[in-house]
């Protein structure tokens, strides 16, 4: 073995053992949550054991008999997949007039969707409130997703990765007499699946997990998702833990697997963006 | 050209309409298809972001609890925020969490990147546990990590402690209150910073590396000379997003504390959100909420003006 091979076995393994401590960081939060939800009258008084001395999965059918979990579970699931849905479309669209379709104007009008990117959501908490109390849409599906389905960020993301799809493929589409639409779903679409994919992942990262509107506009614990049954369940002085994070392991898993089906995706997604 | 010699001069005149009046119809015909593309995602992004923009605007020249009617005000409100000491401390508690933040999961972004570019076994497994944290809502990270550094019995202080080291009651210490926000926060980031930087480390070219070993570059010179400024548009990415973030930085604090202890982890749209619904100032929330929006706005306009300084789009 030479000296500059055995130095690299030393500082591969040095890397090993740095990344594989570094993981197990990462994953312990998550390791803590399952322990704690297999623990029964957990607390944040008592530190538990990692193994721990009766485990059941008690906290589990609590969860389901203290509040209407399934139907929870079906809101966020109405919310977050029609919200998802609606977006990818929308910003498809979009993102394909600002990649191929030039007109007078067409650079104002995606300085205004980026702006909306820069705009704290909170501020639009009151107004938005009030709009939807005038449409009569306060505690409704429809009201939960209408503010979801078109984000600046997945026309953004959409755009860069259509802008990498050479033109000559759409002009011979021109030529063989194919219109924008068809240009759209047969060429563009098939080829951008890779940031389709990643932008999936995001969109329904946020309507998943999101928090602040769903709190605001959900006024009924029948009609609350995931996120706001959680807190709801995080009493000022009894504050079940178990249960608790019984709900985080629940609302954990939809999430992994859609990043276990796309994480192929992800990177290439990203890469393909132009955002290198 | 064909009908010019095709007709007689004196029918000329009826054909130039003819050929515009087709190029408008044409015309018309594609504006209509860039409507039909456009108009999904901009009539809600008009109806539910920039139309509720503008009505917090009229609201903020206003006093209002969200109950009784308003009453006009003018600039009351922005002017009482930038005279209310309340209002510098919330900026400067949210410039400290994005100056001690950003840094920290940039860097150890780029490290993650680095390490996990490199042909080892098990790396994809490796950035799927660094990636899981990303997937995860605020509400069960920040519920996680309110756990995790409970001052008496988490297992941050007791790991601590097995080293003889006294750990500080984090969020129920005002002194360190941020830094466990900021904790949370950079662990939870820390994946997506590492997946745009590694999409960035794979669209290098290789024969720069090549190159470079040739002229008997080391790896920190590589890094520096090569990788680093191929690299800026990832990182004028990750930096654009983080300040956006940053900035608006909220659920964390809400879940892990509220704003709290005596107000040491208050950051704006904390505030925005006590003004709104503890204090029934919905006013003086929205003349908050549109100074955030324009600081946010002047960052953002300054990076893009610096990029050309040092973002090497190639």
């Amino acid at each position: 073995m030479t000296d500059t091979s055995r130095r690299n076995v030393v500082s591969t393994t040095l890397l090993y053992v740095v990344l594989i401590a570094g993981a197990l960081i990462m994953v312990f939060p998550f390791v803590w949550t399952v322990v704690t939800s297999i623990t029964p009258g957990a607390t944040l008084t008592t530190t538990p054991k990692l193994i721990p001395d009766n485990p059941s999965l008690s906290p589990y059918f609590d969860l389901f008999d203290r509040v209407p979990f399934a139907q929870v579970i079906v809101n966020s699931l109405i919310i977050a997949g029609a919200g998802t849905v609606l977006q990818l479309i929308t910003s498809a669209m979009a993102a394909y007039v600002f990649a191929r379709m030039p007109f007078r104007g067409r650079g104002a009008v995606f300085v205004l969707y980026l702006a909306t990117m820069m705009i704290p959501f909170q501020v639009l908490i009151v107004p938005l409130f009030a709009e939807m109390k005038a449409l009569g849409l306060i505690n409704t599906y429809l009201g939960a997703i209408l503010p979801t389905i078109a984000s600046a960020f997945g026309v953004f993301l959409l755009r860069q990765a259509m802008s990498t799809v050479p033109y000559d493929l759409d002009q011979a589409a021109t030529i063989d007499g194919a219109g924008h639409f068809r240009i759209f779903f047969q060429i563009m679409l098939p080829l951008i699946r890779p940031a389709l994919a990643t932008l999936l992942v995001f969109a329904f990262l946020g309507t998943w997990n999101s928090f602040l509107w769903p709190l605001i506009i959900l006024r009924t614990p029948l009609m609350q998702t995931l996120p706001v049954a959680l807190t709801s369940l995080q009493g000022e002085f009894a504050t079940q833990w178990d249960l608790l994070m019984a709900g985080s392991v629940i609302s954990i898993l939809p999430m992994f697997a859609l990043y276990i089906f796309a994480q192929k995706y992800i990177i290439q997604g990203v890469a393909g963006t132009g955002l290198k | 050209m064909s009908t010019m010699t095709m007709q007689p001069p004196v029918a000329a005149p009826p054909a130039p309409p003819a050929t515009a009046g087709r190029r408008r119809v044409r015309k018309t015909k594609y504006l209509f298809t860039v409507a039909v593309f456009l108009l999904p995602s901009l009539i809600p992004l008009l109806a539910f972001v920039i139309g509720p923009m503008i009505s917090a605007a009229w609201a903020s020249l206003h006093s209002w609890n969200l109950i009784s009617p308003m009453t006009w005000v003018g600039l009351d409100n922005y002017a009482h925020l930038l005279t209310d000491p309340a209002t510098g401390w919330a900026f400067l508690h949210t410039v400290y969490y994005i100056a001690v933040y950003l840094p920290l999961v940039y860097i150890g972004g780029l490290a993650l990147a680095l390490a996990l570019n490199t042909k080892l076994h098990g790396r994809s497994f490796l950035r799927g546990m660094y990636f899981l944290p990303v997937i995860t809502s605020w509400v069960v990270v920040a519920l996680v990590w309110r756990w995790l550094l409970s001052p008496s019995t988490g297992v941050v202080n007791t790991a601590l402690a097995w080293f003889g080291i006294d750990g500080p009651g984090w969020w129920a210490d005002p002194a360190w209150s941020m830094p466990a926000v900021i904790l949370a926060s950079a662990w939870k980031d820390l994946g997506f910073v590492m997946v745009i930087l590694l999409a960035g480390l794979q669209s290098i070219n290789s024969d720069l590396y090549e190159a470079a070993a040739l002229d008997g570059a080391g790896w920190w010179r590589r890094l520096f000379s090569v990788t680093l400024p191929m690299l800026s548009p990832s990182t004028f990415f990750v930096i654009v997003l983080s300040l956006i973030n940053g900035f608006q930085v909220f659920d964390q604090v809400y879940v892990m504390t509220g704003g709290g202890p005596n107000n040491s982890s208050e950051v704006v749209v904390q505030q925005v959100y006590d003004l709104t619904f503890r204090y029934g100032q919905a006013g003086m929330a929205s003349a908050l909420s549109w100074l955030l929006f324009i600081v946010i706005l002047i960052v953002t306009l300054i990076q893009f003006y610096g990029q050309r300084k040092w973002v090497n789009y190639d």
